[in-house]
This record gives structure tokens, sequence and C-alpha cells, in this order.
């Protein structure tokens, strides 16, 4: 009997990012093409890599995978990349897609045991949350060595004979980590609030209004603070909460936008429209800043639950009131 | 400069009868919430817990309990008006925040 053994195969590739994946990188970072900025799944061979190179598992988002080759000049190892929809390895692992079933399907279809000698998978610390390493070993006999949570430090990983610091375990949540973070949360208000400024012209249109240029200013700024402000500076703003924090810094941008406007004394801008954008603003503000807990590193579910359940009834509140106050003040001029 | 987060709300346990002192949690855990003491792994700062998982998924004795998920409002938005489990899926055109 002809037994047919299924072909090998391996994709080269290098350390070495070209000009096309760091805009690739900047796109996703906007917003741009971040949905189908993918790799194909498999066994990647980086330089020469041979039967004793170590094995490194990937997501297939391609700003995981360039994060990892990027960091492995001068190696020879494999790259696994598992199927992860294009969704990197930290919120896949949060899925499922980067867990223990999919390792065992890849290490099965590329046949890592015919590439190397050692039964060794090395997987980045923070696809921890999706793999049982007890259970891969088990069912594949590949034992699961955790690396670091940055690429960067897996040189020293390797040279310290897989052994990370905990400097190297711990996620850090730096200034920079934040702010490039911010434009896409940036980038995704934009649909809504096209739907708001068109709103606010239909309602010029109706006479309702005049909405003008304070009101457009006043909404962008609490977006900003929202979405770029809050963010960075997260950790220097008092309290807990990030709805809070957002808040915050918002009742401070809608103070200075009604001073700008000489507060109550200026007639075109009443005591209730001034009200209004008290309670509009800073609403909003805290309703984006609460969802920055998605790209924080440190946010537990059961904490954003809890911080939701008082700040989602709140910002509606306030929202639905400033706007009354707002329209009220209308109708009283005209 | 640390980042702090809610205090007394994760869902961390665990049950130390069942701890054999592998160490793993420490190993796998991104907040450094473990700490060994007596050849146990015992919970050093629950507050750090982000509730990822990661500890109880790699506990071969099921020593650890925790409720995974994710610490995402959008999910958890997403979640409420889909009715399904909030997860880390920012689909292509809805924008959102994580990952």
């Amino acid at each position: 009997m002809e037994i047919t053994s299924r072909e090998l195969k391996t994709i080269p590739t290098t350390a070495e990012l070209t000009f096309k994946d760091t805009l690739g990188t900047w796109k996703a970072r906007w917003g741009i093409g971040r949905m189908t900025f993918n790799v194909d799944p498999g066994l990647y061979s980086l330089g020469k890599p041979d039967t004793d190179s170590p094995v490194l598992v990937s997501a297939n988002y391609k700003m995981s995978f360039d994060s990892l080759r990027k960091e492995l000049k001068g190696l020879n190892a494999w790259i696994l990349v598992l199927d992860t929809k294009g969704i990197n390895v930290w919120c896949a692992a949060g899925k499922g897609t980067f867990g223990t079933q999919e390792l065992l399907n890849r290490i099965a279809i590329v046949q890592l045991e015919k590439f190397v000698a050692h039964k060794t998978v090395i997987v980045p610390q923070l696809g921890a949350p999706g793999i049982s390493a007890h259970e891969v070993r088990k069912y594949s006999g590949f034992k699961v060595i955790y690396g670091p949570v940055k690429a960067k430090d897996l040189k020293q990983f390797i040279r310290l004979g897989m052994q990370a610091t905990t400097e190297m375990r711990t996620v850090r949540s730096s200034l920079y980590d934040r702010l490039v973070l911010t434009p896409v949360e940036l980038v995704g208000t934009f649909k809504i609030s096209l739907m708001i400024f068109g709103v606010l012209f239909l309602l010029n249109l109706l006479g309702l209004g005049p909405f003008g240029v304070v009101d457009f200013y006043g909404y962008v700024g609490a977006v900003i603070v929202g979405c770029v402000i809050t963010p960075i500076l997260l950790p220097w703003i008092p309290g807990r909460a990030f709805a809070w924090k957002g808040w915050l810094l918002g009742f401070i941008w809608a103070i200075i936008v009604n001073v700008l406007n000489g507060w109550t004394a200026v007639p075109e801008h009443s005591i209730l429209r001034a009200l209004g954008y008290l309670l509009i603003l800073p609403s909003i503000s805290a309703f984006l800043a609460m969802n920055f807990t998605g790209s924080s590193t440190f946010t537990s579910f059961s904490g954003v639950l809890k911080e939701m359940k008082v700040a989602v009834p709140a910002i509606i509140i306030s929202i639905v009131l400033g706007v009354v106050l707002i329209l009220a003040n209308t109708f009283i001029k005209l | 400069m640390q980042n702090l987060y809610l205090k007394n709300v994760a869902t961390l346990k665990m049950k130390s009868e069942l701890c054999t002192g592998c160490g793993k949690c420490l190993e796998v855990c991104p907040h450094n919430v473990f700490l060994m003491k007596d050849s146990k792994a015992v919970i050093l700062d629950k507050d750090r817990c982000m509730e990822c998982g990661a500890c109880a998924k790699n506990c071969a004795f099921n020593a650890i309990e925790v409720k995974q998920g994710v610490g995402c409002a959008f999910a958890i938005i997403m979640g409420w008006l889909t009715g399904s489990e909030p997860n880390c899926d920012c689909s292509g055109n809805s924008g959102g925040s994580c990952c």
C-alpha cells in the first residue's frame, strides 16, 4: 500500500521591513485597511533555519508578524503563523482564535516535527490567554515556552536560555504605546460626527438653529479631549474610571468654550446655552474616554462593566438634558 | 508611572489547596499579580488583574478561577446591542477602539 505524504511547505521571509511594510503599519494605525492587513498562515523560514532553530509562534495580523520578524535580525528561526483571522496575538488570544486548537492544527498542517529535531515552540506571552500549554504538550508533544511580552526582548530571552525577567513579563502602557492608539480612536468617530453635523444642519434649515462655529469647535474639541488628550494624560488624571477621567477634562474644555464666548455676559450666549455645553461636551469626552478601555492594557471586564453601569446612564441623561436646554434656549429667543 | 484601575472588582480566585507551586501563573501573568510564597502561588495584588484568563488557562491543576473577559467598553456596548457575548471583534466598518 502506498502512503502518500503531504508536501512540506515553507514560506521564506526576512527581518527587514520594506517601505511598503512600514506604510502598511502606518495606514493600519489610522484605520485604513486595518481589517485586511493579513499574512498567510503557515511556516515561515527566516534566515537559514535548521532542525535546531527556534520556532516562534505568531498571528496572521501583519503588524504582529512584522513586529516579530523585525526583531530577529541575524537569527535563523522558524515562524509559525496561526490563522487568527487577521487579529493581533493578544486580542485573538482573548477570543480564542489564537488558541490551543489552532496551534495544534497548525503544527499538524505544516508537519512541524519534520522541520525541527527539538520539541519546543515559543509562544508570545500575550498569547497565553488562549493557549493551554499543558494541553498542547499532551496532544502534540510540543512544549510551549512563553516568550517575553515584547518581541524586542526575544533575542535576550533566547540568550538567557529561554528565560524571561519579570520586566520582560510585565505589560506596560507607556505614553508612546497609548499615543499610537489614538489615531484609530479619532478616525472611529468620523462617521458618527458627520451624522451629528448633518442633524445640526437640518435643524438650522428648519429654523431651530442657529448652530454655528461655536458648536462645531466645541464638539470637535470634546472629541479630541476624549480620544486623544485623555488617553495621553491617563495616568496623571485623578481618579480611576476612564469615563470619569474623560468627563473631568471635558468639563474643563466646556468651561473654556463658555469663557471664550463671554460666558453669560454676551446675550447670544445665554445661561441655558452655557449649561447645555457643560452637560453635553463633558459627556461626549467621557463616552470616548470610556471606549479607550479597549485600547488600554490593564482594564478588566468586571471593572469596565462596573464603570459603565454608572457612566452610560449618566452620559445619556446629561446629553438629553443638555440638548433640551439648548433647544429651549432657541425657542425662548424665537 | 503605574496605571491603576478600579479596586475590588476582579473575579480572580486562587484555590491554594490545589496549587502545586509550579509557577506557571507567575510566568503568564502580564501584570505581576502572583507571588510565590512557601512554594505556593498566592495573589499578591488582585486589583492589578485584568481578567485575561492566562493563569487559569495554563494551570494544569485547576487551582485558579477567573471569569475571562475583555475590558473594552465598546465590546460591551456591541454585546448589549447585538445580544451576544462581548468579544474583541472590531469589524471593519464599525470603527471602535480595540486591538
